[in-house]
């Protein structure tokens, strides 16, 4: 970690999503705050061309020479699992937050299925403690939408939204009773608060452990169908049309789902929704060798699927990349497929499969790329849009699109491993990332 | 011949040619079963543990019989009462197996890839005595022996797997043991127990009896799990005996012979009459009895192949 | 370097003398069965009865596969060929006649000799072979010998039979 009151980060390419450009220039940062953006801002300064831990700065101003790499605005990332409370055997906010960092993020939704759940306001208060304490990617709580996320009663999301809640969910599970997600979908109106729906029929889903096809008949796994997921966007879609509320589809998976999508958002009735990294990454064939990292819930589905979630971000369809960073001990995983607990772990992983599954491979240009990233998830929000203009804060993330690096269980700063990606070769890799006033080093992952 | 595999999963991994090798040897095994002291010292010294997670006293037993005639201790580890009661993972199973030093496994569990889990874990070999849903190669590769014994030619021979297809292991290795010897399977069953893209993995998907009963030579009649009722997959016991079940009047209107088999136990009266099984087109004994030698090739095969850890000697 | 030691005039001299002696010393082939260890023992065991039942009936002969037998499974890089056994008769109160084409350290016979006692009791087991070649591990000892041939321990012995080999002999090659 650098702490510099003044640096330069000279001669990168900026990414500012907001305004869809992108464009040479050195950013001058003081006190965390952007001051200067011009070309070759001259500073006599003594030339570090990376930076070094516990090493003593010979002056307070420190250059950057990041040359062919880009600076964008940090990460926001509308979809992760910290555990904490009730599991820090798997995630704290600490680890999970430093983790979020190093793949670029410097804000993070936290998911309120967490023991106790994030369904009052003592449980929302411990996390922004715990966040602001350690300081490093900001934690943004997304609280229980019904009590105990049981689907059964709203919760009391006036004194969730009083604490800081900025969404709320029942993640994990679905609203399944029309009735209770129609009277969230209204009762939220009251705070303008996004509603992020878990979208499964349970009933279909039934007790599968993934896709239903010709893989999980293969394997004699217990299938759960495309339909489980898009009947479930459907009806909440109808019922936030219906009640003019915000709904927030979370971890699209499937191409039904991407048609709804489709349909609604040509209809104009307002949604958003998310996708995450393995779903326009990898197939349920992964499935095959009974590895339960490739255990997530939405399962992975078939190539037509993943190229569905592609053409659907292309197309705007889809709003924002989020991961769904769900970490589980070893001991968890390393067991039958059909025991396994659902999830894997996204964050470190997230920059490059998008990098390089959408933009080298066209379906986004870098800027389009970085805003799914960026101002999208935060208009979802309504945060501040994410920007790099003098006068803001320096939340920033610097990467290199021409590295091939290979992801090492040793680089992992969550505290659970359970990735499929570990030992596979990447491209795009983030190098620096800068908030709240530090600098943060993460060439050496 | 050659066998180059470390364990038995599935039918999916093995060559036409291994499976041919593995019935020459069958038919020397059932020479051996027929002799007056039916055991030969071939896997002496050696230690096989049968880890069954499931209720399954035929296969245990056809496994256990088959180690002993091989000269072999078997070892029955008591997975149903101890491991599954005290919370041990099959993790924590597998590593206290690795470390009695034990030359094979049989496995049998609920769950799918049970068997895959343990041979990407352990030293020793891995027999797959079926894995929920998945697999059960040695019952497939001991119908494919009965019926290439009855019937000599498997090229052009039809066969007709019938009923709960989406739950049957024994389903998924029969289409694939049987395809690869040049049969050609058809599966027959309510269409709420046959699984997505079956038909994809090389099979004709039937859901009348009475037209493709009469096309095929050969019947392998699965159980019909009477829970499945319960959860809603066909409306009753009656409907399904109308539509599915084997019963001696299908029996009479056949056109040409037909051969039956059965993996076992058989639900009377429900997706077979006991007068079916008894009559002379049935030969679920022989599958009984073929199964025993099948075993033993097996064993056989993975206890004496290549050994990857020590180096060759020279034979004496 | 490779010798030849016996042609094909040789092994049907030797194949004779054997005979005569079974004969002798059994007085009749009356209760007399043959079996040879597959597979040119087997072949030989043929070759004797042939001789034997010429103005008799027919003498009993069999085959056996001692593969499943074997002490060395483990240490064999290559899963072995099982061939089985045929023996389709009675052996039990039979003057039993083992024929195999070498014996070298004698774990072969007692292989054999393990299984034939598996498929009953015979009255008596003798034991003839083409070539002995010495450095026994066993205290087995044949009845009957073709020829007897001083080798080395990593010589190899190799005997070709026409039935199996298209050729006759027996070559000692040294390493």
């Amino acid at each position: 970690m650098l702490q510099n009151n003044e640096l330069i980060l000279s001669g990168g390419t900026i990414i500012d999503p907001l305004n869809r450009r992108m464009f040479q220039s050195d950013i001058y940062i003081e006190d965390g705050v952007i001051k200067k953006i011009a070309k070759n801002l001259a500073v006599k300064v003594h030339k570090t061309s990376s930076p070094a831990k516990g090493s003593k700065p010979e002056s307070n101003i420190k250059e950057f020479d990041i040359k062919g790499k880009y600076v964008a605005p940090g990460f926001v990332d509308l979809h992760a699992h910290l555990r904490e409370p009730g599991r820090e055997d798997e995630e704290t906010i600490e680890t999970g937050s430093y983790a979020a960092l190093s793949g670029g993020f410097t804000k993070v939704c936290c998911m309120p299925n967490t023991e106790p759940p994030i369904d009052n306001e003592g449980v929302v208060r411990f996390i922004l403690q715990e966040s602001a304490r350690v300081n490093f990617a900001s934690v943004l709580t997304v609280g229980a939408a019904t009590k105990g996320r049981k689907g059964e009663e709203i919760s009391e999301i006036g004194s969730l939204v009083k604490a800081g809640v900025v969404a709320v969910s029942d993640d994990g599970e679905p609203i399944s009773n029309p009735f209770v997600m129609r009277r969230v979908l209204e009762y939220t109106k009251a705070f303008d608060l996004p509603v992020m729906s878990h979208c499964e029929v349970k009933a279909l889903s039934e007790d599968g452990v993934m896709n239903e096809g010709i893989v999980s008949t293969r394997l004699g796994l217990r299938g759960i169908p495309d339909v489980s997921e898009a009947a479930m966007v459907y009806q909440h879609i109808l019922l936030a049309d219906y009640t003019k509320s915000r709904l927030h589809l979370a971890h699209i998976s499937s191409k039904k789902s991407v048609e709804i999508i489709r349909w609604a958002k040509e209809k104009g009735i307002d949604i958003t929704c998310e996708t995450c990294p393995h779903y326009f990454s990898l197939t349920d064939a992964f499935c095959s060798t009974f590895d339960t990292n490739y255990k997530v819930n939405p399962p992975l589905q078939t190539q037509a699927d993943v190229e569905a979630i592609r053409q659907g971000l292309s197309e705007g369809l889809i709003d924002a990349i989020a991961t769904d960073h769900a970490p589980h001990l070893a001991s968890e995983k390393e067991v039958e497929f059909d025991l396994a607990p659902f999830g894997m772990i996204g964050f470190q992983t997230a920059f490059a499969l998008g990098y390089e599954e959408l933009v080298v491979k066209k379906y986004l240009n870098m800027v389009d790329y970085i805003a799914k990233l960026t101002v999208e998830p935060a208009k979802i929000l309504k945060l501040e849009p994410p920007t790099i203009e003098i006068d803001k804060k320096a939340n920033l993330v610097i990467f290199d699109t021409k590295i091939k690096w290979t992801f090492k269980r040793e680089s992992i700063h969550s505290k659970s491993q359970n990735s499929p990606f570990i030992g596979k070769e990447l491209i795009g890799k983030v190098m620096l990332v800068i908030t709240g006033g530090r600098g943060f080093d993460f060439s050496k992952d | 011949m050659k066998f180059n595999q470390k364990n038995l999963l599935t039918i999916a991994d093995i060559s036409k040619s291994e499976i041919l090798a593995i019935l020459d040897l069958t038919a020397t095994f059932r020479q051996v079963l027929d002799r007056p002291i039916p055991v030969v010292p071939a896997l002496r010294g050696k230690t096989i543990v049968n880890l069954f997670f499931e209720p399954s006293t035929r296969t245990a037993t056809s496994f256990a019989i088959a180690a002993r005639r091989l000269s072999a201790d078997c070892v029955n580890f008591a997975a149903m009462t101890s491991a599954v009661t005290k919370g041990e993972t099959l993790l924590d199973t597998a590593k206290n197996i690795e470390a009695m030093k034990v030359a094979g496994v049989v496995i049998r569990s609920s769950h799918p890839g049970a068997a895959h889990f343990l041979a990407q874990r352990l030293m020793a070999f891995i027999v797959n005595a079926g894995d929920g849903a998945h697999e059960h190669p040695t019952q497939a590769l001991s119908d494919v022996f009965t019926i290439k014994e009855r019937i000599k030619k498997m090229d052009g021979l039809k066969l007709l797997i019938l009923g709960d297809i989406t739950h049957s292991r024994v389903a998924r290795s029969d289409i694939s043991a049987f395809t690869k010897l040049g049969a050609g399977v058809a599966i027959c069953g309510p269409p709420t127990l046959i699984p997505p893209g079956i038909e994809k993995i090389g099979c004709e998907v039937f859901y009348k009896l009475d037209h493709i009963l009469s096309e095929v030579d050969v019947v392998q009649v699965l159980r019909i799990q009477l829970e499945r009722q319960q959860k809603g997959l066909f409306p009753s016991i009656r409907e399904y005996r109308a539509l599915y079940g084997l019963t001696k009047e299908r029996l009479t209107k056949l056109k040409k012979p037909l051969t039956i088999m059965h993996p076992g136990p058989v639900n009377w009266g429900v997706e077979m009459d006991h007068e079916v099984s008894v009559s002379p087109h049935s030969v679920i004994l022989e599958q009984v009895k073929n199964g025993v030698a099948l075993r033993m090739a097996i064993l056989y095969l993975l206890a004496g192949g290549e050994y990857p850890k020590s180096s060759s000697t020279e034979p004496s | 370097m490779t010798q030849a030691i016996m042609g094909s005039a040789e092994i049907k001299k030797a194949l004779n003398r054997i005979a005569s002696e079974i004969k002798k010393r059994n007085k009749t082939v009356e209760n007399l069965a043959f079996i040879g260890i597959k597979r040119r023992g087997a072949t030989l065991a043929q070759r004797l009865v042939k001789i034997l039942s010429k103005d008799e009936k027919t003498i009993p002969v069999g085959a056996i596969d001692i593969t499943l037998y074997r002490d060395d499974l483990q240490l064999i890089a290559e899963t072995p060929i099982v061939r089985g056994s045929e023996i389709n008769f009675d052996i039990n109160d039979k003057i039993m006649v083992l024929v195999d084409d070498v014996i070298f350290t004698g774990r072969t016979i007692r292989a054999a000799l393990t299984e034939i006692l598996d498929f009953g009791r015979p009255k008596s087991i003798q034991l003839a072979v083409l070539v002995d070649r010495g450095h026994r591990e066993l205290p087995i000892a044949p009845d009957y010998v073709g020829k007897r041939i001083k080798t080395n321990k990593d010589d190899l012995v190799d005997i070709y039979v026409e039935e199996e080999d298209n050729k006759e002999g027996v070559y000692v090659s040294r390493k």
